[in-house]
């Protein structure tokens, strides 16, 4: 019986375990005999039972202790041994091994054997696993087998020398002048390998790169006749596929001309015909011309080429966008991201077929669209795009979502045409993929929502709209809660210019805000800003004062520390202070800006309180305040004032603007202790003297929360109420 | 190319050929999270997908999945061609090649694939070529084989 039947009648055993146990215990047993075959004297089987040992080692099973046995089969003088051990050697060594030492004498003989099969195991195998020690023993070997053997060893050698170059890049230099002289070979695949050796050798050494460019026999003319010989020929039947004459060896010889002429103006002249000919005749109907004209058009893009010819390529990157291999798309567009700065316009003009891909079925062609997509918005394509993104984020992969949320908004942000847009394209988002939008996403539209004056009514009238249909969304329930605490009173009145207003009592705004206190969707950031939401109302209606006072009380007992907290302070606020609770406008409305937070989580949102005060502007000095507030647009303002600093609480005065009429300073209170300072009251007077305006009086009542869980850049964390009084009187 | 990985729909190893040096755990674990990732395309998706930093080109022939991990300048519509070629060859040799082929005489499968590439790169890009020397080393194996077993027969 033939000694490779036993090989295969294992495998048929193994196969037929009907369990994982069985399986385990089938390859025990051989397991062992081959470890007893291995211990005896050579019996003419020993390559079979390193086969059946290879067999059991793809399936996942130890096999360290047939390492020793491939290093003596590679010694034997048989060839099936060698061929065995060397197959061994490949699976079982690489270079961490130590075993792998011992075999580089094995190698180096083999190299120099008589039969050229035996030499290519050995090529082959340094090839594959070779160690750094090892190329540097063999190195000079390969390097003769370069200059002086037939074409079969020598495709192998370059090849060879270039898995050394990767692993010695010193070798590279001893390589060099061997690699020159192949190019003049006809054997496609000694061709193959010397091109390969060539840019390897290129990449890593600018100065063979030079050498190969300019020195005795520059290279590049030499390899576009190459080039020329390929692609003019007619029909070779050894080396075409789908019509195209060797496309590997066409792809590799496009690739080492991209290299050479990337930064070198002679040498991408001296290839621009070559490259216009393949660009043009090159059939792509089928994938191997397909290959050749992706890399002309890499190389193409890379190299100094003139204006004609790049537009050539980027109508081939065209052409591939409407291929109906989805393969060919998705190629088109890697390559079309990689040049859209480049060549921003001429990529626009496929702006169309780009953003038909983003309805494509395959993610990964989804996800290249989309990149492109964000790559192409522009001020002139803004409005017609973001329709696009938008509608794909209805239907876009859970994965995509995050990336494509933050994309819409940087482009929002950069080119929004209009402050409504802006605004109407923010929440449409928050709409579709609230869930997954970043965390300054809320304070950011907040800000915004801010500084479009006159679109309050429309915002407060569309935020209310989305708040009694959907609660579920995080992100927009809590923009709309503040956006209804702040102008509640634009809700109520009932009229709006620029969309259809509601008729709303003040119950209803306040059943909206109570549900979502009540609902177990809210998170508890949400719930604090509805809470805040009811009790700015307060000062905003007229009717419903009660129900506030009560909707406050309850939640002073919530099990939520934030809550209770903040219910208790207002409830004091409607106890102690109800006298000096703003009735009537004054000196206007305060307007109560949210300051963003740098990588804090802090579950309460941040106040930066800003009232307008006649007087005069208080000196200040230093600037920092301005990130605080960051984007708000403040005139250029004089620096804050540091007015009070005691036992580890900082408070700063900032004046903003000045105009003639009041004056906008923000006050920043800082603790920096190790515990929470509760009770904190604060009260600064203007003397009423000034211009003859009653003076105004505002009153902190806050607990300035430590700022020791290591967020360097928070300031403080509070809820403020203004109050007002007609004339200055102390408490 | 980084490495090649052939396994069947059912997610079993039928051949794996590195080309960088790698722990056997390490390969295990991108074996196994490689096969899972391209189990999980349905049929009609690209060929091409971004894994870890590398890009990796599979194609599906029959119940085999032919996988190849490539460098970032490699050209993902040439691997595709490799691929082709590999399977072309494994069919001219085999005769119709099928599964059960290549699981029988794995070693086989591992000397065409080192007589197309070395290195991770083509050494060969004639199909003839490419079969000749194959043929050429199996006659090698044959007449040694036969030659030690009919010394044998003498010595006996």
């Amino acid at each position: 019986m033939s000694p490779s039947v036993r090989l295969q009648e294992m495998i048929r055993v193994i196969r037929g375990a009907r369990t994982q146990g069985e399986e385990r215990g089938v390859i025990q047993r051989e397991c062992a005999a081959i470890r007893a075959q291995f211990r005896q004297a050579d019996n003419g089987t020993r390559s079979h039972n390193l086969a059946k040992l290879l067999y059991v080692h793809m399936l996942g099973y130890p096999a360290h202790f047939g390492q020793m046995e491939c290093v003596r089969l590679i010694a034997s003088p048989r060839y099936n041994e060698k061929r065995v051990g060397y197959l061994g050697a490949m699976m079982l060594l690489d270079e961490k091994q130590d075993a792998s030492l011992l075999i580089t004498n094995s190698i180096k003989n083999d190299l120099s054997h008589n039969s050229q099969y035996v030499q290519s195991l050995a090529l082959c195998t340094l090839a594959c696993m070779g160690s750094a020690e090892m190329c540097r023993d063999l190195a000079p070997e390969i390097d003769r087998l370069l200059r002086a053997s037939n074409s079969y060893i020598k495709k192998k050698a370059a090849l060879c020398a270039v898995h050394i170059v990767r692993k010695v890049p010193d070798l590279g230099e001893l390589f060099t002048p061997a690699a020159r002289s192949l190019l003049c070979e006809k054997n496609h695949g000694v061709l193959h390998g010397a091109v390969v050796l060539i840019t390897e050798l290129c990449e890593r050494n600018p100065d063979t790169l030079e050498q190969f460019l300019w020195k005795n026999a520059p290279v590049v003319p030499e390899l576009v006749q190459i080039m020329k010989g390929l692609v003019m020929s007619g029909y070779s039947p050894e080396h075409n596929v789908a019509g195209i004459s060797d496309p590997f060896l066409q792809v590799r010889i496009l690739r080492l001309l991209r290299i050479l002429g990337r930064n070198n103006d002679t040498a991408s002249d001296a290839m621009n015909d070559l490259l216009a000919q393949v660009a043009t005749n090159t059939d792509s109907s089928k994938t191997a011309g397909s290959a050749v004209l992706y890399e002309t058009v890499l190389t193409v893009m890379d190299i100094k080429s003139e204006s004609g010819l790049r537009v050539l390529a980027v109508n081939i990157l065209g052409r591939f966008l409407l291929n109906n291999d989805r393969n060919i798309r998705y190629i088109s567009m890697t390559s079309l991201q990689k040049i859209v700065q480049t060549d921003h316009n001429a990529v626009q003009r496929h702006r169309g077929t780009i953003v038909d891909c983003l309805k494509d079925q395959d993610a990964s062609v989804k996800r290249r669209a989309l990149e492109l997509s964000l790559a192409l918005v522009s001020a002139v394509n803004i409005r017609s795009l973001m329709k696009e993104l938008l509608l794909f984020l209805s239907s876009c992969p859970p994965e995509l979502r995050a990336h494509t949320t933050s994309g819409i908004f940087n482009a929002a942000e950069r080119y929004a045409p209009s402050q409504r847009w802006h605004i109407d394209t923010i929440l449409h988002v928050l709409t579709t993929a609230g869930g997954d939008v970043r965390d300054e996403t809320v304070p950011n539209l907040i800000q915004l929502i801010t500084t479009a004056t006159e679109l309050h009514c429309y915002t407060v009238h569309k935020l209310y709209r989305a708040l009694i249909t959907d609660i579920s969304v995080q992100s927009l329930v809590q923009v709309a809660c503040w956006c209804i605490g702040e102008y509640g009173d634009l809700l109520l009145r009932g009229e709006c210019e620029e969309t259809e207003p509601v008729q709303v009592t003040e119950d209803d705004v306040l059943d909206a805000l109570e549900t979502v206190l009540q609902s177990h969707m809210s998170s508890p950031a949400t719930r604090g800003f509805a809470l805040t939401a009811t009790m700015k109302l307060s000062t905003r209606i007229t009717h419903n004062v009660d129900r506030i006072r009560s909707i406050v009380s309850i939640y002073g007992s919530c099990i939520d520390v934030e809550l209770q907290q903040r219910a208790v302070e207002y409830n004091a606020l409607f106890k102690k202070y109800d006298h000096m609770r703003y009735r009537g406008s004054v000196c206007g409305a305060p307007s109560v800006i949210e300051a963003k937070l740098p990588e804090c989580k802090s579950p309460v949102p941040s106040s930066g309180l800003s009232h307008t005060v006649p007087g005069p502007a208080t000196s200040t000095s230093g600037g920092d305040l301005l990130d605080l507030l960051g984007g708000l647009d403040v005139s250029p303002a004089p620096p804050s004032v540091k007015v009070y600093e005691k036992n580890g609480v900082t408070l700063k005065l900032q004046t903003d603007s000045q105009t003639d009429t009041g004056m906008t300073i923000t006050l920043t209170a800082t603790n920096s202790t190790d515990g929470d300072i509760t009770s904190l009251t604060l009260q600064a007077a203007v003397p009423k003297v000034c211009f003859g305006l009653p003076g105004c009086l505002c009153i902190l009542y806050s607990t300035l929360v430590s700022d020791e869980m290591g967020c360097p850049d928070w300031c403080f964390s509070t809820q403020v109420q203004p109050c007002f009084q007609n004339s200055w009187d102390s408490l | 190319m980084q490495f090649m990985l052939l396994f069947s729909r059912q997610g079993k190893l039928r051949l794996q050929k590195w080309y960088v040096p790698q722990a056997d755990k390490e390969k295990k674990k991108i074996t196994r999270e490689l096969v899972q990732t391209v189990l999980a395309r349905k049929p009609k998706m690209c060929s091409f997908l971004e894994w870890r930093d590398l890009k990796v080109v599979y194609k599906r022939y029959a119940s085999l999945y032919f996988c190849c991990a490539i460098e970032d300048q490699d050209n993902e519509l040439i691997t595709l061609e490799i691929i082709h070629r590999y399977v072309e060859l494994l069919d001219k040799y085999f005769g119709s090649v099928c599964e059960l082929d290549i699981i029988f005489n794995f070693e086989k499968a591992y000397f065409i694939l080192d007589e197309f590439l070395l290195g991770g790169e083509a050494q060969e890009t004639s199909k003839k070529n490419v079969l000749k020397a194959i043929e050429q080393a199996d006659l090698l194996q044959e007449s040694e084989t036969t030659f030690a077993s009919s010394c044998v027969k003498l010595i006996l």
